[in-house]
């Protein structure tokens, strides 16, 4: 069963074709790293999956519930589709446990108890367990990232969206947070990934969906997808990226 | 009149004292009142349906370019026309002020809340956060935080102009010292005296504002 479907979406900003004709899914339990150029239209595709970018034509159902739909309940949905972004954006006015907690208790309606045992549960599996009282400010960037994946599972999330969650990151730090990631893929959650990080794809990934100019070009098996892609763009854009 | 005699102050210390109450009244209560206002002004301007978000613009626009003086003058002549009976200058003065600076205090949130990344925004609503709470819980705090030293500065400007309710006989500091001095003829004095009560006042909060921003360049 498709746990996001994407149907034909199609999205401009003003006269700019952002998005065109995309179609995927991405099936429970499947890993699915997002590739291509900056300004492919991915980090775009996949704010739509959770709405957080409107699109103007075309379909996306996530478990089943449209989301581009007037009448869907967005911020219910949101709550357990997981997001991870570039930017980490923690609160920074909050503690990373107040971080972890707020969510639960003010979306969810958790208990203050419930929410933090949760929220230390969670830092523990991510090895930040002694930052709980400090402020995002105080950790590194890789451990504001895994803080960020521990605030986005403090839902219960059906599944997650990672939006090139390495990209800001120094190269000492990609190590611990594709660590994490790894960990999760690992336990089976259903995950849309947009990174440059081919090793992750290599090693995790069941799929790779490879975007040029808004269009989906490839969309095959990891095993297909590095033994010969089809376009020629994914076979230039390859060999660049796995040249270094 | 002859040469300064300030044996007169002590005597109406205890009036002038009551006048400073109201003054100090008049500021909190405007800057309470102000703040909430203008970021309700704010937020319209900011997310709210065209037609609000016009009606804040103009209200705004409006407030700050009237003189002051004249906005206390027709409030205090318009309020009972509205509700169909005298207020007394004190409580027109509250709503004057409340309402006025709530136009000023509105831009200075309205930075705020600009200042804010729309990421944060963005990881709100990813949470499942509606606007209403992601407004509360995310952006406001790190909007307000962010602007507080230019707010307590538009504060210290407010409570300079609380002088201005003098216009519509609302016993402030500034009417205070004004009687007294009639009472004792010696204006002189008594506005001079004031004037350093006013000075002590915003000069104190104006070091505490520079050592706002001090510790905020620290903080960053």
């Amino acid at each position: 069963m498709a746990m996001i479907e994407i149907r034909d979406v199609n999205k401009w900003f003003g006269r700019f074709h952002v998005l065109v004709d995309c179609t995927s899914a991405v099936d429970k339990g499947e890993v699915v790293v997002v590739c291509g150029p900056s300004g492919s239209g991915k980090s775009t595709l996949i704010k739509c999956v959770n709405g957080l970018e409107p699109f103007q034509k075309g379909e996306i159902h996530v478990n089943g519930i449209s989301v581009g739909t007037a009448g869907t309940d967005l911020p219910k949905l949101r709550s357990h589709v997981g997001m991870v972004f570039q930017h980490f954006e923690l609160f920074p006015h909050m503690t990373v446990i107040e971080n972890l907690t707020i969510a639960q208790e003010k979306v969810l309606g958790r208990g203050r108890d419930a929410a933090r045992d949760k929220g230390l549960s969670l830092l523990d599996r991510v090895g930040l367990t002694e930052f709980a009282d400090k402020h995002p400010g105080q950790l590194s960037g890789g451990q504001q990232q895994r803080v960020a994946i521990a605030r986005a599972l403090a839902m219960d999330p059906i599944c997650m969206l990672f939006d090139e969650p390495t990209s800001a990151l120094d190269p000492e730090m990609i190590g611990e947070v594709l660590a994490v990631m790894q960990d999760l893929a690992r336990d089976g959650m259903t995950m849309m990934v947009v990174t440059h990080e081919m090793g992750f794809a290599r090693n995790v990934a069941h799929r790779v969906i490879f975007m040029d100019q808004g269009r989906i070009l490839e969309d095959a098996t990891k095993e297909e997808f590095f033994g010969t892609p089809r376009s020629e763009r994914a076979q230039t854009f390859l060999s660049k990226i796995l040249s270094h | 009149m002859g040469p300064f005699d300030y044996t007169v102050l002590v005597p109406s210390l205890p009036f002038l004292w009551t006048g400073l109450q109201f003054s100090v009244h008049l500021t909190l209560i405007a800057m309470s009142g102000g703040i909430v206002l203008g970021t309700l002004l704010a937020l319209a301007r900011l997310s709210g349906p065209k037609p609000l978000s016009t009606a804040s613009a103009m209200y705004v626009d409006l407030m700050r370019s009237i003189p002051l003086v004249m906005v206390i003058l027709w409030f205090f002549l318009v309020i009972p026309l509205i509700i169909g009976k005298p207020v007394g200058a004190e409580y027109s003065a509250i709503i004057t002020f409340t309402a006025f600076e709530a136009a000023y205090y509105s831009e200075i949130m309205r930075a705020g809340i600009q200042s804010v990344s729309k990421g944060q925004a963005m990881a709100g609503y990813a949470l499942g956060m509606t606007y209403g709470q992601n407004m509360r819980l995310v952006v406001l705090p790190q909007a307000f935080r962010n602007m507080l030293p230019v707010l307590l500065t538009q504060t210290i400007i407010l409570f300079q102009d609380t002088s201005l309710v003098y216009a519509i006989g609302a016993k402030d500091l500034l009417k205070a010292a004004d009687i007294a001095g009639k009472n004792y003829n010696r204006p002189v004095e008594m506005y001079l005296f004031s004037a350093v009560i006013y000075f002590v006042i915003c000069f104190s909060l104006s070091a505490l504002v520079k050592r706002l921003q001090k510790r905020y360049a620290v903080l960053r």
